[in-house]
């Protein structure tokens, strides 16, 4: 599954709610190979200031080339994104790492914030693969109704039971979308997360007492996303250092310590 | 008449780093291009002038906890701690894929001891397909309450001799930018034997983030690299170039054909490109086209031509 370094284009821009944007590019070669789980590391400039690509997940693909990356904006490298135009072309490296297992039998997606986005890819596979049926079950979390609503878009459609919560109650349940995982629990073959990594430990934890499995995309700082600088160390549970660009970023839960942070 | 003159042809790029000729000067920096096998679908590995691996120690290291870089202006900091997999797992998982590059082959090795050094050197010097060992002296003797190796003209003086010792292959030994005088340690190297030196290996800094009033590194201090250090690693290069005779590779913040040239004008003989290949993993492959344009466009036949060719004075 090679990686490609490709010129893509931007082909619209959208402001989903006041820091989320989500961008259509035509980037065939990426398109063509991308599995739910796996990221690029994109230039959000053009000068050596900021320097570094950014890792972004993807948040699905089309059979025609089209790929699309949801961006929430929260520092200088997401904001020069947020400013791209259609027309302009924008350098992506990809797809890179090890993303989400598919296996047939009752999941759960869990998303929390802008570790929503490559949920959907995920929910699309395995309906469209018949791995997952109407028992999938979609819960997702973010602060308001205005960040949430259009993350959780797109679920429903696929056939997926959807259930949400904020942290402000402004739509769905007023809390943690942890607390409605416990009721789903038995019945479920497997849950996959992505979202904040307090609400990742909590996931692991929860499906480690149930015994259900487990997979969580994790979020570490990245020079290279291709295993070469090993800046984005992410200490496992067998006391060494896994690669989450490499080895990652979607890993069993119980690979990973959890204890600290 | 003379009509060979005006279609300019293909310039030689070739180049020696004493006994170990290079077919362009264009190599990878050791920490910034993995073991090879992680570019191989995004650079013809054939192409390059060679490829320095990551630095290999006696026993496996786990490197520092995270987070372990940091982005600065034009540039990064990282404190990986000498990640790496060790010289048995070396030898066994990655030379059979670096065989296959096309390419030089040299290995960065590290130590805490001169004893460390001078094993490492005799355990790669059978192993085949290895074209020259880069020696990294910007590690802490551990036997010396951790000063750098490369700080200290003796210590460096005393590695390059320990290694010299253990092996036929060429040594380039790697000098550390962290001294008060790079050439008294440029010196010392040379004097002791190395065959070519390569300069410069990070800059020591820092970073902070004021909202939490932590360190932005978990190992607090980290090296910076990248484009913003480039100015003094050309200073660095010039200075040595000027004061020893054996060959140079120039490193330090190498991004475009311009920035390799004008450490080849500097007195280097050959370039490595480090950083660049995170942001642009294209970078080598350009660049090694770049000079070939640039002596084209210069009228020039050959890269030997313009080493050293800084021009001073009016
Ligand atoms: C595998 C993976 C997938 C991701 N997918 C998405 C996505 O689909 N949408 C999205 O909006 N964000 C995603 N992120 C997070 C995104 O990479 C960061 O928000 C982004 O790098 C911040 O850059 P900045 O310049 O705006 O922020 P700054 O804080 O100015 O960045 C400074 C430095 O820190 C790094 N950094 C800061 N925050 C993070 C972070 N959370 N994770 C990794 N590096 C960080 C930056 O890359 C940069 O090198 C993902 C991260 C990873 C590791
Ligand atoms: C992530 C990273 C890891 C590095 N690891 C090593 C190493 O193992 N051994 C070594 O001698 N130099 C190492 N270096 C230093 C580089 O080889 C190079 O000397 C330095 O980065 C300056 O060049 P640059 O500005 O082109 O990156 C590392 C640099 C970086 C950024
Ligand atoms: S980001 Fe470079 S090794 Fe993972």
């Amino acid at each position: 599954m090679p990686e490609h370094q490709e010129k893509s284009i931007v082909l619209s821009i959208e402001r989903l709610s006041p820091s989320v944007y989500r961008l259509t590019l035509h980037a065939p070669l990426i398109a063509g190979e991308a599995r739910p789980g796996q990221f690029a590391m994109v230039a959000c400039g053009s000068t050596l200031d900021p320097l570094l690509r950014r890792p972004i997940s993807i948040h699905q693909c089309s059979g025609d080339g089209r790929l699309q990356l949801v961006v929430k904006v929260v520092g200088r490298g997401t904001q020069l994104l947020s400013e791209i135009r259609a027309g302009q072309t924008l350098d992506l490296l990809g797809p890179l790492g090890r993303g989400f297992r598919l296996s047939p039998g009752p999941v759960a997606l869990i998303g929390g914030g802008i570790g929503i986005a490559p949920l959907l890819f995920l929910a699309q596979s395995l309906m469209q693969t018949g791995q997952a049926d109407a028992s999938c079950r979609v819960l997702l979390g973010a602060q308001s109704g205005e960040d949430l609503a259009p993350l959780a878009a797109g679920f429903e459609t696929l056939g997926c039971h959807v259930e949400l919560a904020t942290d402000d109650g402004s739509l769905g349940r007023h809390g943690l979308i942890t607390d409605l995982l416990p009721a789903h629990l038995p019945n479920l073959g497997k849950v996959y997360v992505c979202g904040p990594h307090p609400m990742m430990a909590a996931v692991a934890a929860l499906c480690a007492s149930a015994q259900v499995d487990c997979e969580v995309s994790l979020e570490a700082h990245m020079a290279c996303g291709l295993g070469a600088c090993l800046g984005c160390a992410a200490p496992g549970a067998d006391g060494r250092y896994k690669h989450v660009c490499k080895h990652g970023p979607v890993f069993k839960a119980e690979e990973m310590a959890w204890t600290t942070r | 008449m003379d009509n060979a003159m005006t279609i300019p042809s293909q310039p030689d790029l070739r180049v020696a780093l004493g006994p170990l000729a290079l077919a362009n000067p264009v190599m990878t920096a050791s920490g910034t291009f993995g073991y090879a096998a992680e570019f191989a679908n995004l650079v013809r590995l054939n192409r390059l002038g060679g490829v320095v691996v990551k630095g290999i120690s006696l026993e496996p290291r786990a490197g520092n906890p995270p987070p372990r870089i940091f982005e600065t202006a034009a540039g990064m900091l990282n404190a990986i701690g000498l990640e790496n997999v060790g010289v048995k797992r070396f030898i066994s998982d990655k030379m059979p894929h670096l065989r296959t590059c096309g390419c030089r082959i040299v290995v960065n090795i590290l130590g805490d001891s001169i004893d460390d050094y001078a094993a490492l050197a005799g355990h790669l010097s059978a192993v085949a397909g290895i074209d020259a060992l880069e020696v990294n002296i910007s590690c802490p003797n551990v036997k010396k309450g951790g000063v750098a190796f490369g700080t200290a003209p003796e210590m460096a003086a005393a590695v390059t001799r320990a290694v010299k010792q253990e092996t036929d292959l060429p040594v380039i030994v790697k000098l550390s930018p962290n001294v008060t005088d790079i050439v008294v340690m440029a010196r010392a190297v040379a004097e002791s034997g190395a065959d070519a030196l390569s300069l410069i290996n990070t800059l020591i800094g820092m970073g902070i983030d004021a909202r939490t009033r932590r360190p932005r590194l978990a190992n607090v201090i980290g090296g910076l690299s990248g484009p913003a250090i480039k100015p003094v690693a050309l200073r660095m290069v010039w200075q040595v170039a000027s004061a020893v005779s054996i060959p140079i590779i120039g490193i330090g913040g190498i991004g475009t054909a311009e920035d390799a040239i004008e450490f080849l004008l500097a007195g280097a003989t050959a370039v490595q490109v480090g950083t660049a290949n995170f942001y642009n993993p294209g970078a080598t492959e350009q660049i090694i086209d770049g000079i070939a344009d640039y002596l084209r466009q210069q009228g020039e036949s050959s890269v030997q031509a313009i080493i050293g060719g800084l021009r001073l004075g009016a």
